[in-house]
């Protein structure tokens, strides 16, 4: 009832708005010229108290109202959960694109608004291509290089080739009627057509979503293709310009070498000001409050300039955003960090709605619609099944050289992933009409392509995915030991392909991390910075500040904090916890000692959002009509919605529209810790099947941090809870037997984890494990207390901070470490309360 | 000795070569075995829930370390099965076959070597597999119930072969084979 107001009142809002923008009737680009202003012509005869001048604003005005308008339109459809799920975002802006270019054209008789490539290339595809690029998993980007190259180049290639050599086998055959075009401009038409749509692709994926490495090939293949659709596309047009007769070997040459220098050079651009812009935030640190902004203009000139250059810019900013990321994000205060993320998703998310939204609207002009049947749906055919062919190809090739071959299904995706977007559109626009007679047939061509693809293959991607899914998967229904088993076969086999990996592959890696450590790092990053390298400290203090205040918001949530509930009288006091950072942010909170049983504990509103997400794994249906007790109906649920996911079925870090961790990476950080606390009970011991898990009883239920954690006074506590403890283990591991083990203390190390981080790169190579734990009396490998953590009913153990004492062996810790203790209080007295 | 593991194992002289590569590129030190702190520099196993059960996998029993020959030896389990290949009555069951993945997979849960999955042992994995959200009584009810839907026998703890037999349906060819082996 509420949202049907709501969204009532926004179209009203909408109406209203496109309604009452006078407009002269001229055709006006959104960057065009505004009418002259005629102040000195009036003859002034009276003062008037308040005038209309909607000359001096115009230009502005109308900017800041499409923003506003767009904006609105996303609101208006965002209200409505099932429609955003079954149609792609994309598809929707358009559509509202459609209704509102209707809107104009009805009040004006013309289109006068269009997506000029102008705007379009200058203006909204910056931002979004440098918001790829800076958030971009690099790892998996550079592990899959080959492909994506592969992909990028060749497959681009291909499909402007043999678009436009088909279309014009076509043409001769006579179908198309009489065209005045020739065979370049017919490859013309091919090479712009050509190119897979970032935008686009990556609209439509955050729907659909697939494991990491089909979505880093699509991905990298859609950012990548640039420098070859730009170099395709401007030597066709340079050799339609020339004329047929003027091509000769030379020529061809120096297309094919036009390619690599702007391809490299773009990319060389990029690097360039990649290391500029890491240079200059290294020396930020006092106007932290416009650090941000130098992340966006620099990205922005490098763009600009390998414009200027001739260069591919879409690959400058790209390769910008991929190199600078490590290096900014350690050079700049956290809130700047935090700001240049917010800001970024904010410019990307907004240029795509209006750009999907304009695509739209740019439809609705009688005067660019030619129609040719023949022309239109063969492009179409011929751009799908080329596509098609090219990408198995491409795959068959590839999967010869690749360890971990590309199966049908992905190649399903990728083929069908290849969607058009509003780079096509606006390359189609800037055809020269003097040069190109058919210009306006290509653009209506193009317009169609572009629908298709985003609008319908957007839609059935996902059910199509499903339905390719469930087939291969049975229908029978699946005993919990079956469920538990295949997601522990899941497991077993990535541990074993891990184990026995990839040598050729990690050389390089590691050749390269070795490079970056000694000679990038210095320069580009700041020395406080990469002492702060430490892996695991860093993402500690992350989880932690997260951790807090998610814990917070859920109490906040839940209304009381009736979940927090301990055996003393707690004070959770997290504004000291939290000294500098986010005491600002976090009120006071005082838990109330309502002793809620342990099975009323509001669980659910404490548990994370488990909206299970369709993904290409599809889990086995849960056939509930056949289970005949509830309990059972519950016990295969909560089986199904808890198993860890086997990595492969993690979704991709990259989202437009998500920020910060997301709940596999959630995932990620329990097994690790929890991995990491096992190994500390000495590996031997397990194996021999003394469990110490035993004795420490990994507390699953709803506990909350201790209250003495938070206060400064643990620090008198911390070491008589160590002592308490040391011995106990000493005890224990004393019975595993075994030889001693060393624990290596090394400053910078620390488990290099990358799925912890977005893709911060660690390079420290691991020396020795620091699970294989020493065991000195009166030392207590702090770790051990940290199994019989406070598990907070949220986040699980997250709450733990790193440093229990600076006494510990722990190589988590850096015995050197000069910081405060009182940053992070540990947990002291770890509390396992019955359930 | 590649014939030896050919024979035994099922693994190609090209696969022994690659495999031995990574022997030596985990063997940090040149020892010429392997102890678990090479195996916890795989850092993607940290990440594992099961992670240190496979590294355990490693280590027969009393062992510190693994030589090359065990090292192939267990990864030989996940080669993909051989369909065409003849069925000799008296050869031994080669190490891919389907009973000898499950037996492997067996031994992951049973760690004390009884020949059976009792529940305190299932109750451990359920404990590593699923998120921290779950609470104790939730984790038994499941290891209850799993052992009600596999026991046969009423004792309360799963043998092997009753957990073959409740893993009838499922494709152990495919989901155990790595694609690295093929």
């Amino acid at each position: 009832m509420g949202s049907k107001m709501e969204s009532s009142l926004l179209w009203l809002l909408l109406f209203l708005c496109i309604f009452s923008t006078p407009t002269d009737g001229k055709p006006m680009t959104i960057l065009g010229q505004p009418p002259p202003a005629n102040i000195s012509g009036t003859n002034l005869t009276e003062l008037s108290i308040v005038s209309l001048h909607w000359d001096h604003v115009t230009q502005p005005y109308i900017v800041a109202l499409w923003i506003f308008v767009t904006g609105l339109a996303k609101l208006v459809f965002e209200l409505n959960h099932k429609l955003t799920a079954t149609i792609p975002e994309s598809a929707l802006l358009i559509f509202i694109g459609f209704v509102l270019g209707g809107m104009i054209w009805g009040a004006d008789k013309a289109q006068t608004f269009t997506l000029t490539p102008v705007t379009f290339f200058y203006y909204l595809l910056p931002q979004i291509i440098l918001d790829a690029g800076y958030f971009m998993p690099n790892k998996l980007f550079f592990g899959n290089m080959g492909a994506i190259l592969t992909y990028a180049i060749l497959g681009t290639v291909w499909n402007a080739v043999t678009v436009g050599l088909s279309l014009w086998g076509v043409y001769l055959g006579g179908i198309m009627g009489d065209l005045k075009i020739n065979l370049l401009e017919f490859m013309l038409f091919g090479s712009l057509l050509s190119a897979v749509d970032p935008v686009a692709v990556l609209a439509v994926f955050e729907e659909v979503h697939v494991n990491e490495v089909l979505f880093i090939l699509v991905f990298g293949e859609s950012l990548l293709n640039d420098g070859v659709t730009v170099v395709l596309y401007n030597v066709c047009d340079a050799f339609v310009t020339l004329g047929a007769d003027r091509i000769n070997a030379v020529e061809i040459i120096k297309g094919i070498v036009s390619f690599l220098v702007v391809a490299f050079g773009g990319a060389l651009v990029g690097v360039v000001f990649a290391v500029l812009l890491s240079l200059l935030t290294r020396c930020t640190k006092n106007i932290q409050i416009i650090e941000p902004g130098f992340i966006f203009i620099v990205s922005y000139l490098s763009y600009l300039t390998a414009e200027m250059l001739s260069l591919s810019s879409i690959l400058a900013i790209t390769f910008c955003g991929v190199c600078c990321q490590k290096y900014v994000n350690a050079n700049m205060a956290e809130s700047s960090v935090t700001t240049v993320r917010y800001a970024m998703k904010v410019f990307a998310n907004g240029s795509e709605t209006i750009i999907f939204v304009f695509l739209g609207i740019s439809a609705i002009d009688p005067e660019i619609w030619v129609w040719n049947t023949a022309f239109i749906l063969l492009t179409l055919v011929f751009v799908l099944v080329y596509r098609i062919i090219g990408v198995f190809a491409l795959t068959w090739i590839l999967n010869r050289f690749r360890l971990i071959p590309l199966e049908i299904i992905d190649q399903v995706v990728l083929s069908y992933g290849g969607l058009r977007g509003a780079v096509a559109y606006a390359l189609a626009f800037m055809l020269d009409g003097n040069k190109v007679r058919e210009k306006n047939l290509m653009i209506s061509t193009t317009l169609i392509v572009v629908y298709f693809t985003v609008v319908l293959q957007g839609v059935t991607m996902k059910p199509l995915v499903t339905w390719l899914k469930v087939k291969r998967t049975s229908k029978t229904e699946v005993s919990l030991i079956e469920k538990l088993q295949n997601r522990a076969f899941d497991h077993i086999l990535i541990a074993i392909e891990d184990i026995s990996g990839q040598i050729g592959h990690n050389y390089m890696r590691e050749k390269w991390n070795k490079f970056e450590e000694k000679w990038l790092r210095p320069i580009l990053m700041k020395s406080s910075a990469r002492k702060k390298q430490d892996q695991l400290f860093n993402v500690f203090h992350q989880l932690n500040l997260k951790d807090a205040m998610s814990y917070v918001t859920e109490g906040e949530r839940c209304g009381s904090l009736a979940f927090v509930r301990s055996e003393n009288n707690v004070n959770l006091d997290f504004k000291k916890k939290l000294a500098s950072d986010i005491s600002d942010i976090m009120p006071d909170i005082n838990s109330d000692s309502s002793d809620t049983g342990p099975y009323t504990i509001p669980m659910t509103c404490i548990m994370q959002d488990n909206v299970p997400t369709v993904c290409l794994d599809v889990e086995e249906d849960m056939r509930g009509k056949s289970m005949r007790d509830t309990e059972n109906i519950n016990t295969h649920h909560v089986l199904q919605m808890h198993l860890y996911k086997a990595r492969k079925q993690h979704r991709h870090r990259y989202s437009r529209k998500e920020m910060g961790l997301n709940k596999d990476e959630n995932e990620v950080q329990e097994i690790f810790q929890r991995t990491m606390r096992n190994r500390l009970e000495s590996f031997k011991s397990t194996k021999m099947g003394v469990t110490q898990s035993k004795k420490i009883k990994p507390a699953k239920k709803d506990q909350i941090p201790n209250g003495k954690h938070k206060t400064h006074s643990f620090e008198d506590a911390d070491f008589s809870d160590d002592n308490v403890f040391s011995s106990d283990f000493a005890g224990g591991v004393a019975s595993g037997g075994g030889g001693p083990t060393r624990l290596s203390i090394r400053s910078g190390g620390g488990i290099e984890n990358p799925a912890f981080m977005p893709d911060v790169d660690h390079a420290s190579p691991l020396h020795t494990p620091p699970w294989s734990a020493v065991v000195d009396d009166g030392v207590a490998p702090s770790q051990r207390a940290q199994v019989q953590l406070p598990w907070s009913p949220s986040n699980a153990s997250r709450l733990t901070p790193l440093r229990i004492s600076t006494r510990s062996n722990d190589s988590f810790i850096l015995a050197d470490r000069p910081t405060a203790q009182g940053e992070q209080p540990p947990p002291s007295q770890p509390k396992s309360t019955p359930k | 000795q590649t014939y030896l593991f050919q024979y035994t194992f099922a693994v190609t002289p090209a696969h022994i070569k690659r495999l031995y590569k990574r022997f030596q590129a985990l063997d940090k030190g040149n020892k010429g075995y392997l102890s678990p702190q090479d195996f916890g520099s795989v850092k993607e196993l940290a990440t594992n829930p099961i992670g240190d059960r496979i590294i355990g996998a490693f280590f027969s029993q009393g062992q510190e370390t693994v030589d090359f020959h065990s090292f192939v030896r267990i990864l030989a389990h996940f080669r993909p099965l051989d369909k065409n290949r003849a069925k000799r009555p008296d050869s031994p069951e080669p190490i891919n076959s389907r009973i000898s993945k499950l037996r492997f997979a067996f031994q992951l849960y049973d760690q004390d070597n009884d020949g059976k999955i009792s529940r305190d042992e299932l109750l451990q994995v359920l404990r590593t597999m699923l998120e921290m959200q779950v609470t104790e009584e939730q984790l038994e009810s499941i290891a209850d119930r799993t052992i009600q839907e596999a026991d046969l026998d009423g004792d309360n703890a799963i043998s092997f072969d009753e957990f073959r037999k409740s893993l009838e349906k499922v494709n152990i060819e495919h989901k155990m084979s790595s694609r690295f082996l093929h």
